[in-house]
């Protein structure tokens, strides 16, 4: 019976239950969607760094990173990866030879990094494939295809088909140069890689720098989702103890801290929402309190006890508050659900974006898990929010709260 | 045999600062089946005297004791308790609560008491056709008069069985009739069963349906009459 007639007062003054009502609701709207457009951000950033740039493990010489020097290549990758495959069936694994060069085109020049793969190989473990459009993924029999991103194709000044040429130190410091064709344009969500890699293929490469084909700087390799990561790393280190055995969260710590920090971030925004609310429930129930005197009074008189007047109040708050928080839930879902096929177009700042890796064009993603202890939280502000108004009633007396002068 | 034992009572409000010497020195015992009337003009401790009979304000000096318990005594979680068990109330207003439809009211403290659904049915009709609403149960109380709502309140009062119910001026804001129409029923219930009642007034006309009328002047007893 307290409940039915918590919840009932909560109705006795519509008009201010409502405003705070929709001012709850709007609050988490705003909290829910921004979460799943910051998940939505975080997710596809996220795939850019596991897909196309980094895979989940890299594997090179130990010395190889500290200046990508050329004669710092894994002697024998095969033998490795066919270990490694052993671990799991499903774990992909590519190598590729990694070599700091000059990329010139008719009208100018930049430095890049080459890499040299097996483009059929590579498609296990990168999506760059998919990023192509302008021209094909090594699917021309052309020779010395190379596949270059947008951002460095406009600087370059090329376009499909046309020739620029890739200078290298070799292994012995000679330079050497071969001209590469244009075979495919690329453009992922991150311009700085755009800008700076380019494919060719693992053979191409060898030849032009007297390489025997089967060695490589780096393997990189892709988890099915069931093995854990950290885990894998220590044990496909332990199998290569003389190689340098990397996964993405060493390779891209602040990757790693903005992965760690997205589950934090949620809940931050929630609470700093429903915080900023309280005020407005405290204002509500204080009001609703203090107009009640009489009939709590009464109450009291009658033999409703502290814990009981205590509790009918909580429970008008966390009714307030609840019925604003699933409101404020289902409108943010709404919105999610709105811009969950067609995106959020953040073009107009899209160069920014691109330019620290971040996609121009945000899917939002709603975190089913989240609606939980969303609600939780929502219940404990309405809790939080009683306590004072609740405790300011129970200091009525009920011979002074009745009197009638 | 005394249900209700009032020893040299005495209040004083506000005693270190303005002090108010509201009931001074009463003496007075109340029988099971009284309908008893506690008359004098406003400012005269009326309403102190039954506050501290009900057990929702504490004599300055005194004791009562109902039943051979000494409600003083009892920490204020139990007097609640007691009050919910043992005493009924009627207040000038206020007493019903307003989101509760009429049975709904007169169900609540039975609710607080824990008793079952069916008793609480059950009891609750009855009280309500004694009170002659039997046909306003699911009406709210802004939807009844004046004199229906403390009718409710007389029923509600009764719902917990209580000992005896306490009306501090019940018809004070009655009209004439409506008042004329709660004191019949009041009656009524103490001739037919036996409830004890004891109400303070300061209309003449409720005072002459008393059997016993004690009379008040500046917080000391001046008369006490059985009619
Ligand atoms: N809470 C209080 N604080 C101070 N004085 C009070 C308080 N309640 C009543 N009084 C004083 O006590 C006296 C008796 O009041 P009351 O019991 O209300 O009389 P009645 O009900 O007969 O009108 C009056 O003088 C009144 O002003
Ligand atoms: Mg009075």
């Amino acid at each position: 019976m307290i409940w039915s007639i918590a919840w009932r007062n909560v109705w006795r003054n519509k008009l201010r239950s409502s405003v705070v009502i929709i001012a709850v609701s709007l609050g988490l709207m705003s909290g829910v969607f921004s979460s799943a457009f910051m998940k939505g951000w975080m997710g596809q950033r996220m795939d850019a760094v596991l897909l196309t740039e980094l895979s989940y493990i890299q594997i090179h010489h130990p010395e190889f990173k500290e200046n990508y020097e050329f004669r710092y290549f894994i002697e024998d990758p095969d033998p490795i990866m066919k270990e490694i495959k052993y671990l799991d069936e499903d774990i992909k694994l590519s190598k590729r030879m990694v070599i700091n060069s000059m990329v010139a085109s008719a009208e100018t020049g930049t430095g890049v990094m080459i890499k040299g793969i097996d483009p059929e190989i590579e498609m296990k473990v990168s999506d760059i494939n998919k990023k192509i459009i302008e021209g094909t993924y090594f699917a021309d029999a052309g020779r010395n295809p190379v596949v270059i991103g947008k951002k460095l194709a406009d600087k370059l000044d090329v376009s499909i088909k046309n020739k620029i040429i890739l200078t290298i130190q070799d292994q012995d410091g000679n330079i050497t140069s071969g001209a590469f064709r244009v075979a495919g344009i690329y453009k992922t969500s991150n311009t700085g890689f755009d800008g700076s890699t380019v494919f060719v293929k693992n053979h191409d490469l060898a030849t032009l720098i007297g390489l025997e084909p089967g060695k490589a700087h780096e393997i990189a390799i892709v988890l099915p989702d069931k093995l854990d990561l950290e885990e894998m790393t220590e044990i496909i280190a332990a199998i290569n103890p003389d190689l340098l055995t990397e996964n993405w969260k060493d390779l891209s710590p602040e990757m790693g801290y903005m992965d760690d920090l997205m589950g934090v971030y949620m809940y931050i925004i929630i609470i700093i929402i429903l915080f900023a609310l309280c005020f407005a429930i405290i204002n509500t129930m204080l009001m609703a309190v203090l107009e009640r005197v009489k009939e709590i009074g009464m109450l009291m008189a009658v033999g409703m006890n502290k814990v009981r007047v205590f509790s009918m109040l909580m429970l008008e708050s966390i009714f307030l508050t609840l019925t604003g928080g699933v409101f404020g839930i289902i409108l943010g879902y709404l919105i999610y659900i709105f811009f969950r096929k067609n995106g959020l177009d953040m073009s107009i700042w899209g160069e920014g974006l691109e330019a620290m890796g971040f996609a121009a064009i945000i899917y939002p993603e709603f975190d089913y898990g989240m609606i939980v202890p969303i609600i939780i939280l929502v219940i404990l502000t309405g809790i939080f929010s009683s306590l004072y108004p609740a405790f300011k009633a129970l200091r009525l007396n009920p011979s002074d709260a009745i009197r009638t002068e | 045999m005394n249900i209700i034992e009032v020893k040299k009572l005495h209040k004083i409000y506000d005693q270190d600062t303005h002090p108010v010497h509201a009931v001074r020195g009463v003496d007075l015992n109340f029988k099971e089946g009284e309908f008893a009337a506690v008359v004098g003009p406003s400012g005269s401790g009326k309403t102190t005297f039954l506050n501290m009979l009900g057990g929702l304000d504490d004599p300055t000096e005194g004791e009562i004791m109902i039943d051979s318990v000494n409600i003083n005594e009892l920490s204020n979680r139990k007097k609640i308790n007691f009050r919910m068990n043992h005493i009924g109330f009627v207040f000038q207003a206020y007493n019903l609560i307003p989101v509760l439809t009429a049975k709904e009211n007169v169900e609540f403290i039975m609710h607080l008491q824990g008793r079952s659904k069916h008793d609480r049915e059950l009891r609750t009709k009855e009280l309500l056709e004694a009170v002659d609403l039997a046909d306003k149960l699911n009406v709210r109380p802004n939807k009844l008069s004046g004199g229906q709502q403390q009718r409710v309140a007389v029923a509600r009062a009764l719902a917990s069985k209580p000992k005896f119910i306490l009306a501090d001026e019940p018809t004070a804001n009655l009209d004439s009739k409506s008042a004329a129409n709660l004191l019949e029923i009041m009656e009524k219930l103490n001739r037919e069963e036996h409830i004890t009642f004891i109400f303070s007034t300061h209309d003449q006309r409720v005072v002459d349906k008393a059997r016993r009328v004690i009379t008040l002047d500046d917080g000391m007893i001046k008369s006490d009459v059985q009619v």
